[in-house]
């Protein structure tokens, strides 16, 4: 992959970009650098289904479904799609499994060698306009098929408040108020999260309101997998506040998830919302 | 018809070799320590900014005295090295063997090509084990040379005073609190005086193998270091390594510097700084 001196691209000065210094070293890694033949490409490989994230005073939650599908089929049933980008912010992923892993990878690699090199942190702006870039990179591949829409979440250290970032297939990012939702679920976690989310919850209070979206998105999105209560699979929870990415305990998810089953027990379409 | 000046290989090497120890030896001196957790690494810097400590990966952290402009270079080159194999690879699969080999062979060719200047800087590579035994440093020279260090090392400056007195004082299995005031006490030594190095001038940091997160490189924050060394200028000496009768806190004037205290010398080029000067922003790159 390289000599044994360090090239001329290792030691040149201006780029504290890993992605432009690999487009230049090795860019059979990117994940954008790959042709495909023609036609659609969407039954070749697992899509992962819904992401949902919701800002609380404090700090923000993301939560993802664990089911990964590829037609029918589902291809697994405890995949993780919510990933820490770095100490302040996380990525949930939807849309082509592996390409999106591969990207979040990079995007991880990328604020860390910023930082590295810089010696500080991206902003949070800067942070989503770096994973902006990525995906615009990825448009021939999401033309074919294998499109990857991530939901961007973090901490702004500056502001003192968690921040959501959507994006679409052409890189286009767009900040969101309290609270966004992205896959094949995600209209109707939506449609949850209006109903459930107040501004003032507390933590438990908004990781129950986002498993109770992942639970309706489940029960309207056949693509979307709820709380998988034989194998004790539960959604994946991170929540980052100013101490940083934590990835919520599963027990703690089990317990927040048992309440919301049960009560699904007496009444199987969830909380009822007052009519004004 | 005009003949070239004939000047032997032994020659030519010799040249190139003393001038890069002697652009070395105009800075200040680095001392590197391991504890019974980790390793720590302390160094003379009046710079909050220009650090000559710097982490490259999870457990590898590049430490170098000599030109900034020059080991700064390969400081970025290393974390472009390891970034693009940890990508490639696996996170555990970059090794602090392979970046000093690529350090090596880079310098190795640089001293040995007759084109460009050698550079003058020493460096070390060092990368935090599970346990201690597996605790590595490499250090490289100007003309690529790589010694495996252990216990303690020092380099760049009068690095003779330093290395006596940590050969005296060294025991393993140190805690952090310990090693830093050794090393700084070790730092402090000169050729026949010794003095207190002011711990706002000291650039401490440290790979922690017992930090929770896989990045295990950390700076010791500038309160941290005045409650280690005690008041913020006078290292406390360390408990049980003080064998030497003449103490290991001379009273040199705190942190006012002593006309007899060598100037400190400025970052971008090693020179001696003169004082008053601004810092200088590092090159862009």
């Amino acid at each position: 992959m390289h000599d044994a001196r360090l090239g001329p691209a290792f030691l040149a000065t201006g780029s504290s970009s890993f992605a432009d210094f690999l487009s230049q070293q090795a860019p059979e890694l990117l994940p954008s650098r790959r042709a495909l033949p023609e036609g659609d490409a969407a039954g070749l490989a697992p899509h992962g289904t819904t992401i949902v994230a919701a800002t609380y005073p404090g700090g923000v939650v993301m939560a993802g479904d664990r089911r990964a599908t590829m037609g029918n089929i589902i291809a697994q049933r405890d995949i993780e799609k919510v990933f820490p980008a770095d100490e302040f912010s996380c990525v949930g992923i939807a849309g082509t499994a592996g390409i999106a892993v591969e990207m979040v990878r990079l995007f991880a690699t990328e604020l860390e060698h910023y930082e590295k090199i810089e010696g500080t942190t991206l902003s949070m702006d800067g942070k989503a306009n770096r994973l902006a870039a990525l995906i615009r990179a990825n448009l021939g591949l999401a033309m074919q098929g294998l499109a990857v829409v991530p939901l961007f979440a973090g901490y702004d250290l500056t502001t003192s408040q968690g921040r959501i970032f959507s994006y679409d297939v052409t890189g286009g990012r767009y900040e969101e108020t309290a609270f966004h939702s992205v896959g094949s679920g995600s209209l109707f976690a939506r449609g949850s999260l209006k109903k459930l989310y107040r501004d003032d919850l507390d933590v438990d209070g908004c990781v129950t309101a986002v498993v109770q979206a992942l639970y309706d998105a489940a029960d309207d999105d056949s693509a979307t997998g709820g709380p998988d209560m034989t194998r004790r699979i539960f959604p994946v929870v991170g929540v980052i506040t100013e101490a940083g990415y934590r990835r919520m305990p599963d027990s703690e998810v089990a317990g927040i998830a048992d309440r919301v089953i049960a009560a699904r027990m007496d009444r199987p379409d969830g909380p009822a919302a007052s009519l004004t | 018809m005009s003949m070239p000046f004939y000047v032997s290989p032994e020659q030519l090497m010799k040249d190139r070799a003393d001038f890069a120890r002697k652009g070395i030896a105009r800075g200040r001196s680095l001392v590197v320590v391991q504890y019974a957790d980790g390793i720590v690494f302390v160094s003379e810097n009046l710079s909050q900014a220009l650090h000559k400590v710097s982490e490259i990966y999870d457990r590898i952290a590049f430490a170098a005295v000599g030109r900034y402009n020059e080991f700064e270079n390969l400081r970025i080159a290393g974390v472009r090295l390891a970034d693009m194999r940890g990508y490639a690879y696996d996170r555990r699969d970059v090794t602090g063997r392979g970046l000093a080999n690529a350090y090596a062979q880079t310098l190795g060719t640089i001293f040995s090509s007759g084109g460009e200047k050698p550079y003058e800087v020493e460096i070390f590579v060092a990368e935090v084990g599970e346990r201690p035994e597996d605790d590595q440093v490499y250090r490289l020279t100007y003309d690529g040379q790589v010694a495996d260090e252990h216990g303690f090392a020092v380099m760049g400056g009068a690095a003779e005073p330093p290395t006596t007195y940590l050969r005296e004082h060294y025991r393993a299995g140190m805690d952090l609190e310990d090693a830093i005031r050794l090393a700084t006490q070790a730092l402090g030594r000169g050729e026949g005086e010794s003095r207190t190095i002011p711990s706002g001038n000291l650039e401490v940091a440290v790979l922690d193998r017992t930090r929770s997160r896989e990045r295990k490189f950390r700076r010791v924050t500038a309160t941290e270091l005045g409650r280690v060394l005690g008041n913020g200028d006078s290292p406390a000496p360390v408990p049980g390594t003080s064998t030497d009768p003449s103490g290991s806190h001379d009273p040199v004037a705190g942190a006012d510097t002593g006309s007899d205290v060598p100037t400190p010398e400025e970052p971008l080029t090693g020179e001696p700084d003169r004082p008053g000067d601004p810092p200088v922003a590092p090159p862009i790159s």
